[in-house]
């Protein structure tokens, strides 16, 4: 743990991270974009798996191993989510959300 | 020192998270998505934990941000501005980010953190190893192998998904 810094900091900036991840989600209009937002979430919950086991659990690494794996399910995410995307793109000539609204071909 | 550098970093991490959901040239938002990654690994190296910042670098910042980026140059004009997003969905996501965020911070704050008392663990590469291929109390053999299941399934399927498709070219 670094000394002289309470927990509540680091909860403080991957909270207001998380939430700046949901409200671009919310406001974005764009499927590259939206994706981006998707990262910001996952990466502000791995902080906060980093920062519990360091500071509560240091003797373990349970914290240590489920951000290992969040990062590895989010590479395939966006590895398959990309993939989409540019099919989409293929299709539609655009990957802005409402121009891609019927799921049918 | 340390303290510094953490506030500059957690500073770093928020003003570019910020700004790359409030951007509105792609590829900007792009390049702030790699600062705030890279911010996120320096935070790892602040707390010891040498060998999750150097996979986040590789995956997140080295992997997945030159993936956006490749993306972004196949379906975007690279001086392609967005509109800005409507009032109501502006006003939407930015009420229903600082009700959540106020609800968590009011819970963080609210409940008492008890630190563990036993010695920290020293994480070095063998510990690292046996736990992660371990299959006594503290293995993760099984996820372990789960995720390569994983990968190999996502890589055939994004392949699949991504191949330019007989009777796409027909359309």
């Amino acid at each position: 743990m670094i000394e002289g810094i309470p927990i509540y900091h680091f909860l403080i900036v991957s909270t207001i991270m998380f939430f700046v991840g949901v409200c671009g989600f919310i406001i974005r209009r764009n499927l590259i974009t939206m994706l981006m937002a998707v990262e910001l979430i996952l990466n502000s919950v791995n902080i906060n798996f980093v920062v519990f086991n360091r500071y509560l659990y240091p003797d373990q690494l349970q914290g240590h191993f489920f951000t290992l794996f969040i990062v590895g399910v989010a590479a395939t995410e966006a590895a398959v989510a990309i993939a989409l995307i540019i099919n989409i793109y293929r299709r539609f000539k655009s990957i802005e959300v409402q121009n891609v609204s019927e799921m049918k071909f | 020192m340390n303290v510094a550098m953490f506030y500059l970093l957690s500073a770093i991490i928020l003003i570019f998270s910020v700004l790359s959901v409030t951007t509105r040239k792609i590829l900007r938002a792009a390049v702030y998505l790699l600062f705030v990654l890279i911010g996120t690994s320096g935070i790892y190296f602040q707390l010891n934990y040498e060998f999750l910042a150097a996979v986040q670098l590789t995956l997140y910042a080295g992997g997945i941000v030159v993936l956006i980026i490749f993306s972004i140059l196949l379906t975007h004009h690279i001086s392609h501005k967005f509109e800005r997003p409507a009032l109501f969905n502006l006003l939407g996501g930015i009420a229903v980010a600082a009700i959540g965020a106020g609800a968590v911070l009011y819970t963080v704050f609210d409940h008492q953190f008890v630190a563990s008392t036993a010695p920290a663990l020293d994480v070095n590469m063998t510990a690292i190893g046996e736990q992660l291929l371990g299959m006594d109390k503290n293995g993760y053999v099984l996820p372990f192998e789960l995720i390569s299941i994983l990968l190999l399934a996502a890589l055939i399927s994004a392949v699949v998904v991504a191949k330019k498709g007989k009777e796409t070219e027909e359309l």
